[in-house]
């Protein structure tokens, strides 16, 4: 089996890496929008075009909003397997697999609270979800 | 009064379909443009425009000899050819060129292509695809376990566009799969992606098809009987995460594509005979019908399992069987227009009797792009 796909990391998101290595899921934010979250990143706002952008740390709570049980290859990836996205409490979604839980619909409820975890790929950590510690969060 | 302005006057497939070893993904070009030049009785020579996508458009006019003064290689997907006869439509108008080709060819199964037909994406890659959704069946199906939810669709009901749609493949000789199914087949077809199963993915197949437009005022020099566009068409782009689609039930480029398509056509959803949306997998049509509009938010499922689109039903959809059973080369798009050609042109194997309006949607990427046309077989409205 080849190795998990790597990101290109590019000027405008190396900061996303660079948080994930230490742990934290960092978010562009709109200040003309009063602080509004987006992804992917980027320095200016999607939603009004400002360039005063900031950085914040998403709190890494989110919720199961839809995913696959995956029988399709993927290098690196034994099938099968959860891709999921994922709705941050923060109002933005993103891809993620679901770890920690077997990929089965019985254990991946629609809405469930999950949390932030980091994956070691490489020299990159990547973010993925796993269902939150102690239910609800 | 309105008068038609442009015509589609020869239209034709590659000489086989589904399987085709023998010849590479330009030889599959060249053979749906010979066919489609053959259809109305030009050459070459007479070609002063071409458009294609998934391949460069300079490549193909060198290969067939074409010396064009207009050319469009807008892809954005598997609906780039219905976008492309909106192109030339707009062109033909502008007096930008006379005769314009637009050529298909995908080995999607045989596989004799120099590169995959997509643009990459950089922030696909860098925030999703790194997580596995890396081919079409874990990527497109990602937003459905939602909308299933949200607005009450069924994996029964996905089963069903998969049957309907066999039924139409039936009447086609080239379909590549015409055996009927049942509900329970569907269901017990190997798992791909849970909730989708083999049967609610498209088939994987080799082919090309080819249009000829012109303007309409010269539509009755030529052999075939002419199929008129009517109105401007639609097109609009979501963009190529999925994950960042505004609704998980209903896709955005749909929606304004549909509307614009209807409203310079000028046409209600009463007025449609025949529907054509592109069904790389069972939730397409779906969405398709509820974002065109012709039924409301969630119900689509229940409409098509009720049997409307069906063989006999008031809104046939899908008539050669579809991505799930006629043939899907990768770029579906240009099967669906040449089976809308057909039922105006009245001679479809599962013509729709009295069809004189059809509506061909379709998707491009995954939920990336959209694009409509509306045809028409009457010259004025
Ligand atoms: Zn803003």
């Amino acid at each position: 089996m080849s190795e998990r796909q790597l990101p290109a990391i590019y000027p405008e998101t190396q900061f996303y890496w660079d948080g994930a290595k230490e742990g934290k899921l960092l978010l562009n934010a709109c200040t003309a929008c009063g602080n509004r979250p987006f992804f992917p990143p980027r320095p200016f706002c999607p939603h009004c075009g400002s360039r005063e952008v900031t950085v914040i740390e998403a709190s890494g709570r989110g919720r199961l909003y839809s995913y696959i049980i995956s029988n399709v290859p993927a290098p690196g990836y034994e099938t099968p397997f959860t891709i999921a996205v994922v709705m941050l409490d923060e109002g933005v979604k993103l891809v993620s697999n679901i770890v920690d839980c077997p990929p089965d619909p019985e254990a991946l409820e629609l809405d469930m609270p999950l949390e932030v975890t980091f994956e070691q790929r490489g020299t990159l950590a990547v973010p993925q979800f796993r269902p939150a510690k102690g239910g609800a969060a | 009064m309105n008068r038609a302005t442009i015509a589609i006057v020869g239209a034709a497939e590659t000489t086989k379909m589904g399987k085709i070893p023998e010849l590479s993904q330009t030889g599959l070009h060249a053979d749906a443009a010979l066919n489609a030049l053959a259809d109305c009785g030009l050459t070459v020579a007479d070609i002063d425009g071409i458009a294609t996508a998934g391949h460069d458009v300079a490549e193909i006019a060198q290969y067939l000899g074409v010396s064009p003064v207009w050319y469009d290689g807008t892809s954005v997907g598997g609906c780039s050819f219905i976008t492309l006869v909106r192109h030339a439509a707009a062109a033909l108008e502008q007096g930008l060129c006379n005769t314009v080709l637009i050529t298909h060819g995908e080995s999607g199964r045989s596989r004799h292509a120099a590169h995959r037909p997509m643009f990459p994406s950089m922030q696909q890659q860098e925030f999703e695809a790194i997580y596995g959704p890396v081919l079409p069946p874990s990527r497109f199906t990602l937003p459905v376990l939602r909308k299933m939810k949200d607005d009450g669709l069924t994996e029964e009901q996905l089963a069903m566009v998969a049957v309907v749609q066999r039924e139409w493949a039936a009447f086609h000789p080239r379909a590549s799969a015409r055996e009927p199914i049942t509900v329970e087949d569907v269901l017990s077809s190997k798992m791909i992606a849970y909730p989708f199963r083999k049967l609610m993915c498209c088939l994987v197949s080799d082919g090309g098809g080819a249009l000829i437009l012109t303007r309409a005022d010269r539509a009755k020099d030529f052999p075939t009987k002419p199929v008129y566009l009517r109105g401007a068409g639609g097109e609009s782009v979501e963009g190529p995460m999925i994950s960042q689609m505004e609704s998980f039930s209903s896709s955005k480029a749909f929606r304004i594509s549909g509307r614009e398509a209807f409203r310079s056509a000028g046409i209600s959803h009463s007025d449609v005979d025949h529907l054509m949306i592109y069904d790389a997998f069972a939730h397409l049509p779906i969405y398709g019908l509820e974002d065109l509009g012709f039924v409301g938010r969630g119900e689509a499922g229940a409409f098509i399992a009720e049997g409307h689109t069906r063989p006999g039903g008031a809104l046939p959809l899908n008539t050669n069987g579809g991505g799930l059973s006629y043939m899907h080369s990768g770029m579906y798009g240009m099967f669906a227009l040449q089976e809308a050609v057909r039922q105006m042109r009245g001679v479809s194997p599962a013509q729709v009797e009295g069809a004189k309006l059809s509506v061909v949607h379709g998707v491009g990427g995954m939920f990336s792009a959209a694009a409509t046309v509306v045809m028409t077989n009457e010259d004025r409205w």
